[in-house]
């Protein structure tokens, strides 16, 4: 196996993910699967290759420092499962 | 005589200018289709009468008043994963299901400053992750021509509103196939253009480096008048190319006689489906009776293409998608214990079962430890591809290959499959980890009467030879021509 | 056994652009919760970042201050973790390549210079706020300030006490503030600082466990909390202990520190090249444009000021510690050129004012011209220094200027002889006792008639010519 069930939890807390035990198990399958498909790549040589993060070969254009209006406060907070008007609200964080 | 639904849009576009036909009637036309046929096709999403009437009535207007432009008037369908300013864009997941973004994507604005109609939000896999439009939340999306089959994915609303007459064009996206592979299984013309030439501002990001937004039509007239419209540099997006471009249309009657066709070894020794070998086959035979000649190329690198693109696209999406928290918009879980726990509970029940797949793919890919054997070592098989591809093109003006092993798929066959359905867009993956424009046009059917597509790809920015080839094709089939009995 | 202490320092520093790093909401502190955000800043699905302009030009600015080498092509990366202040639950930052890396700044410290150098400085943006409710279970996230241009400035681990600490802290802070790319507000959070901090014995070059130390927001906590903290490693190691490596959050009350190590878990950043944003590239133009552009920093101005104005060296440091202090003295001195005179007063009278205050400079009542005003009228000889400072004081508390407080109160010196010997005459005739003893010899007595002319005069007299008048006056009635 190239993943193990620890690992899955590990990777599921990391992406915030809760996973019941039935899945974590399908996922475990399915990625060991996907992951040992991944492992054609290794006989491919990349010594001297540069890695390639996007197709556009220009630089990221910069844009001007000017003011442009914000959003109101109430379209900020229009989509937010929940809000007091000024703020979103979230389950208090422990410090 | 016709129904207007059935009509393209260049034909319409000439009965609104002539005053025979108004924007409203072919608005009205096209709900009374969709209506008919929401059940049985389930193409859309969101569909927007109100929205659609109003707009028609604005076209009517600029109509009569002479300040129309092209497409003004004519009625479009929008994937679900383009910001639509009030409306819902929820990109097939729950997780979203009720997102109204405050604003438009500039395909959108685009759009609306034509005047075109839009009808409103086409299905889609979940988060464009899918090759059958099955994993969107909302219900799979059926194939027009055969309603037991999937019409593609991930736009597959896009694709199958547009063979069916539910739009007259529409926009997709495309990641890893995403238009060509409904295009190809709807028999509708769609094209992904060079990464960089539609602004990506407004569409919901699957796969950052990956994502392109593109045109589906019935007919490469109709594809390269969407595709002059939203072909376009926009300073909102940092990988927008400015790239002027001449109207694609002008190259539609040119000859290409003398033009270069590369057929990559790796493509047709893949090919086992006998259906789709002998559509290429014929389309071959009908580029060369007009004079374009053929090459073999080899492309080795392009036998990687799927293994990287299953590692890069989940990285970035895993990350794209952490924005889904359920603290700023979207679902948020109603019972949790704390801030974690929210977040936890949110996403697991925001998300589908292939959104988080690759999520988990891609935050293992990313996660200490693994950062170079997976993300890095993907990243260079990218370069290795586009070096492969800017070879090829040394030696031909574009390459000619398959968009699918196979026809149209029955619903349910792969779902529960992933490399399977991975495995779908083997032809259509390496063009966009190289960033090239592809177009994927009818070629033909299969025994049981389904559409097969072929794919021609072409350097970056040359859509024009796209254009040029395909209308050349076209002008000498009728394939592009035929309509499901639905 | 004597230990040495390593310190590294991580500087955050907010950027006075107009607009954000990544969308052109502007920075304004102090607006309405949530009413500077948009799609971008607020993570909307969709929405796309491009670079402010403005602030790679002040992080440039930056790093040439700091000696850095600029490199040509930089990259941005996510750094993925989640928490409700950060919207997109990435941070757009820069890993493997930034933009200037192998830099230096030499920082005077009580043993000397020193030369602490900086291994890196890089942009980000910053995150929102999260304000806690005092009896409900949640918090309100107000993300105005998410997305704000930050550039970390990360220095080798070259210090070697709290003091060198404090001491690299205040030069970077003032080249900051002297460059106009940072408003320096450690309070308001604008200027932030995190320390790596590790002991050995002395004379070892090996790097013990060391402790991030957070939530230091002023010059003095960032001494106290490296102070204790070394004090612990110390106390640890020396009771047969053993250090772990975690984060310790400063506690500004009790003066210690408090591990954080619950939040510890899982620090997995998983960066990776931000593929919304192309490779950054800064060519030499900009690094010029950019050069010439360059202020006189602290240092080069303290030079100037002993070498052109002749005022000494420790008034010179004190006078250019603050870039507006600076710009205060020279523009009193543009109009009463008397730097001597200017920096004299501006180190007793206006420290011990604007100190007592907590003023800023720049809106201090007493501002150059007026200072320079003062100063003239006393080499006029139209006020006494004694006086001078009384209205100083009245300058500070009114905002008044000298002109109008002298002659409101009638506080213009009196020199006119015939009115003072008046006025002597009068006082010796009312003072028989003093004037028989003053004349028997009792010669100190003349400061009490001095006092009583003074008292007559309220102050106003010029003291010189009472003197003068006063022993004329009491030697004739001698004969």
């Amino acid at each position: 196996m190239k993943i193990t069930l620890e690992q899955v939890d590990y990777v599921s807390a990391l992406g915030r993910l809760a996973l019941s035990p039935d899945e974590k198990t399908k996922f475990m399958g399915q990625l060991d699967d996907i992951l040992k498909y991944m492992d054609t790549l290794e006989s491919v040589s990349t010594d001297n290759v540069e890695p390639m993060a996007g197709p556009v070969e220009l630089f990221t254009p910069l844009r001007e420092d000017l003011v442009r209006p914000s959003l109101s406060v109430d379209q900020a907070l229009a989509n937010a499962p929940s809000s007091d008007g000024s703020s979103f609200v979230v389950p208090k964080i422990i410090e | 005589m016709s129904h207007l639904y059935e009509k393209t849009a260049s034909d319409l576009a000439g009965l609104l200018r002539s005053g025979k036909v108004s924007s409203v009637e072919i608005t009205e036309s096209v709900l009374s289709r969709i209506e008919s046929l929401e059940p049985a096709v389930h193409s859309y999403v969101n569909v927007y009468p109100d929205l659609a009437v109003s707009m028609a009535k604005k076209a009517d207007e600029d109509i009569r008043r002479g300040t129309a432009k092209a497409l003004t008037g004519i009625p479009i369908a929008i994937k679900d994963n383009m910001c639509l300013e009030g409306r819902k864009t929820t990109c097939g997941s729950h997780i979203l299901a009720n997102f109204r973004p405050p604003f438009d994507s500039s395909v959108v604005k685009l759009i609306k400053d034509e005047r075109m109609v839009i009808l409103g939000s086409a299905n889609m896999d979940e988060f464009a992750m899918g090759s059958s439009t099955e994993t969107s939340c909302w219900g799979t999306t059926h194939n027009p021509w055969d309603i037991e089959r999937t019409p593609g994915g991930s736009s597959g609303g896009s694709a199958a509103a547009v063979a069916c007459g539910q739009a007259i064009v529409s926009l997709g996206s495309d990641t890893g196939g995403s238009i060509r592979l409904p295009a190809s299984f709807c028999g509708v013309t769609g094209m992904k253009p060079t990464y960089g030439a539609v602004s990506r501002f407004g569409l919901v990001a699957y796969a950052s480096s990956l994502d392109q937004i593109g045109p589906f039509a019935r007919d490469i007239r109709d594809m390269s008048l969407l595709l002059n419209l939203i072909y376009k540099h926009d300073s909102l997006d940092s990988t927008s190319v400015e790239i002027g471009h001449s109207d694609f249309t002008s190259f539609l009657d040119n000859s290409v006689s003398g033009m270069t066709l590369g057929l990559p070894t790796e493509f047709f020794g893949k090919l086992t489906n006998e259906d789709v070998e002998k559509n290429l086959s014929e389309a071959r035979r009908i580029f060369e009776k007009q004079g374009v000649n053929f090459v073999e190329l080899s492309l080795p690198s392009l036998d990687y293409g799927i293994a990287a693109y299953y590692i890069i696209a989940p990285c970035e999406a895993s990350s794209n998608l952490a924005r889904y928290d359920g603290v700023k918009y979207g679902h948020r879980a109603e019972k949790f214990d704390n801030m974690i726990d929210m977040y936890c509970r949110t996403r697991a029940e925001g998300f589908g079962q292939e959104a988080k797949r690759r999520i988990m793919l891609g935050t293992y890919a990313l996660s200490s430890g693994y950062y170079d054997a997976y993300y890095l070592k993907a990243a260079k098989i990218r370069t290795l591809i586009t070096q492969d591809f800017k070879k090829a093109f040394e030696s031909c003006d574009a390459i000619l290959s398959p968009v699918a092993p196979a026809p149209a798929f029955k619903i349910g066959e792969k779902i529960d499959d992933p490399i399977q359905m991975y495995l779908t867009d083997v032809f259509t993956i390496p063009v966009n980890m190289a960033g090239l424009p592809g177009i994927s046009c009818p070629a033909g059917f299969s025994r049981d009467g389904l559409p097969i597509g072929m794919q021609l790809i072409s350097s970056h920015f040359q859509e024009s030879k796209l254009v040029q080839l395909v209308s050349a094709f076209q002008r000498e089939t009728d394939h592009h021509l035929k309509r499901p009995a639905i | 056994m004597e230990f040495e202490s390593v310190i590294g320092l991580e500087v955050h520093a907010q950027l006075l652009t107009e607009t954000k790093a990544f969308c052109s909401c502007t920075t304004k502190f102090g607006s309405a919760p949530n009413s500077n955000t948009c799609p971008i800043c607020l993570g909307m699905p969709g929405s796309l970042p491009v670079l402010n302009k403005r602030a790679l030009e002040f992080t440039v600015l930056m790093a040439i201050a700091c000696n850095c080498e600029i490199n040509e092509i930089s990259r941005f990366a996510r750094k993925n973790y989640y928490y409700p202040d950060l919207p997109k639950n990435y941070q757009i930052s820069q890993y493997e390549l930034p933009v200037a890396e192998h830099g230096w700044v030499d920082v005077d410290t009580s043993t000397g210079f020193k030369r602490i150098g900086i291994t890196r400085i890089h942009m980000e943006e910053d995150a929102g706020k999260l304000i806690h409710d005092d009896r409900k279970p949640v918090s309100y996230v107000d993300l105005n300030r998410t997305g704000v241009p930050l550039i970390e400035i990360v220095s080798e681990p070259d210090m070697r006490s709290p003091e060198d600490a404090a001491a690299y802290l205040k030069s970077l802070h003032s080249i900051l503030v002297y460059l106009g790319i940072c408003d320096g507000n450690m309070e308001e959070g604008s200027f932030r600082c995190d320390a790596n901090v590790s002991i050995r014995p002395k004379g070892q070059t090996y790097l013990g466990t060391k402790t991030e130390l957070k939530n230091m927001n002023s010059f003095k906590n960032v001494q106290k909390g490296l102070q204790h903290e070394i004090e612990r490693h110390e106390n640890t190691l020396l009771g047969g202990g053993n250090l772990i490596q975690e984060t310790r959050l400063f506690d500004p009350a009790s003066g210690t520190t408090i591990s954080m190590r619950s939040k510890e878990q899982a620090h997995d950043y998983r960066y990776f090249p931000d593929p919304d944003l192309l490779p950054l590239r800064v060519d030499l133009e900009l690094i010029e444009r950019m050069r010439k552009s360059l202020p006189e920093l602290a240092c080069q101005k303290k030079e100037r000021f002993v070498r052109d104005f002749g005022i000494p060296e420790y008034d010179a440091g004190v006078l250019t510690a603050e870039r507006s202090l600076a710009e205060y003295f020279e523009k009193a001195v543009e109009i009463f050129p008397n730097p001597k005179s200017v920096s004299n007063w501006m180190m007793t009278e206006f420290m011990r004012f604007l100190k007592a205050s907590g003023t800023a400079i720049v809106s201090a009542p007493v501002q150059p011209s007026d200072l320079a005003g003062l100063l003239s009228m006393m080499e006029r000889g139209a006020i006494s220094g004694k006086i001078g400072k009384v209205v100083f004081e009245e300058m500070w508390k009114t905002g008044k200027d000298s002109n109008q407080i002298v002659e409101e109160r009638g506080l213009v010196q009196v020199s006119d002889v015939t009115e003072i010997t008046d006025m002597i005459r009068k006082i010796l005739l009312d003072n028989p006792g003093e004037v028989t003893r003053y004349l028997n010899g009792k010669t100190q007595l003349i400061a009490f008639f001095v006092g009583q002319t003074m008292k007559a005069t309220r102050g106003r007299a010029n003291p010189q010519i009472v003197n003068e008048i006063l022993t004329d006056e009491l030697e004739k009635l001698r004969n």
